[in-house]
């Protein structure tokens, strides 16, 4: 345990962030890309356990932020699917160059 | 190179391989399923920095929610056997150098930043004390964005029914 430095879990998380960035911007699917958010939340996630364990292990602060934004990230993903089935309702397809009616 | 290194370097290796592959995989439906991968072998970093709790929540919340309804909604919208359009050729080039170039930039910031404290120290995260800073209202607890967050998910909800209802037609 003692031979991990914050270094090396930052790292992970960096690349996990960046990983859901490469896919935010290649995929045109919605859904697609809101899989790609759940990863750059989840490595949000991770440098504030990090930060909580490394940095403060007094305290619970980095703890808290986690859940509340593991709570936030599941609000989101419901909203995110009920606006998906309502689009694919009308324009029966999800992608996003398809729904460019507010665009110009 | 003790066993917990040799963990956290199998574990990082899942997490990672098991992200790449979810986003660039071109059936959707193996796409959810590594997110599925991905999100296990976050729940199991959060188990090896002994923040049980936080593991626990990760794994009810989402892999036993979150990808549950994006399976539930792929089904609904997508022919889920097919393969989806290749992105294009000047993107996926662009996109890759933005992400490569980030990522250099904010992983050379954080290797040079000299965090004081390196080593982890031992912390026992009890889930009462959790629990009662949670619901404190002294100077340290959380309670009102614990009411905050309540209130959030209310909205969300009835949103959510609201955005989704199907209008019945207009009877003659």
């Amino acid at each position: 345990m003692n031979e991990i430095s914050i270094t090396q879990i930052l790292f992970v998380s960096t690349a996990l962030f960046f990983i859901g960035m490469y896919g935010l911007f290649t995929r045109r699917n919605m859904i697609t890309m809101l899989m790609a958010i759940e990863l750059i939340l989840n490595s949000v996630n991770i440098n504030f356990v990090a930060f909580n364990k490394y940095l403060y292990p007094g305290k619970l602060d980095g703890v808290f932020f986690t859940i509340f934004v593991i709570t936030i990230a599941a609000a989101e993903a419901a909203v995110a699917i009920a606006i998906i089935i309502n689009l694919y309702r009308s324009h029966h397809s999800i992608d996003v160059d398809d729904a460019s009616e507010l665009k110009y | 190179m003790n066993a917990s290194v040799i963990i956290f370097y199998l574990i990082s290796a899942f997490i990672l391989t098991a992200g790449i592959l979810a986003v660039t995989t071109r059936k959707i439906f193996r796409s959810a399923i590594w997110l599925l991968f991905s999100l296990i072998g976050i729940a199991a970093l959060y188990f090896w920095m002994q923040m049980e709790f936080i593991a626990a929540v990760q794994i009810i919340v989402y892999v036993g929610g979150i990808v549950v309804l994006i399976i539930f909604s792929i089904f609904l919208t997508q022919k889920s056997g097919d393969e989806m359009p290749k992105p294009l050729k000047s993107r996926t080039i662009f996109a890759t150098l933005a992400v490569v170039f980030g990522f250099a930039f904010t992983y050379n910031l954080i290797s040079e930043y000299g965090f004081t404290s390196l080593n982890a120290q031992p912390l026992e995260v009890k889930v009462s004390d959790i629990g009662t800073q949670m619901l404190s209202t002294t100077e340290h607890g959380f309670v009102l964005p614990f009411e905050v967050v309540s209130i959030l998910l209310l909205a969300a909800m009835i949103g959510c029914i609201v955005i989704a209802i199907k209008v019945k037609q207009q009877e003659k």
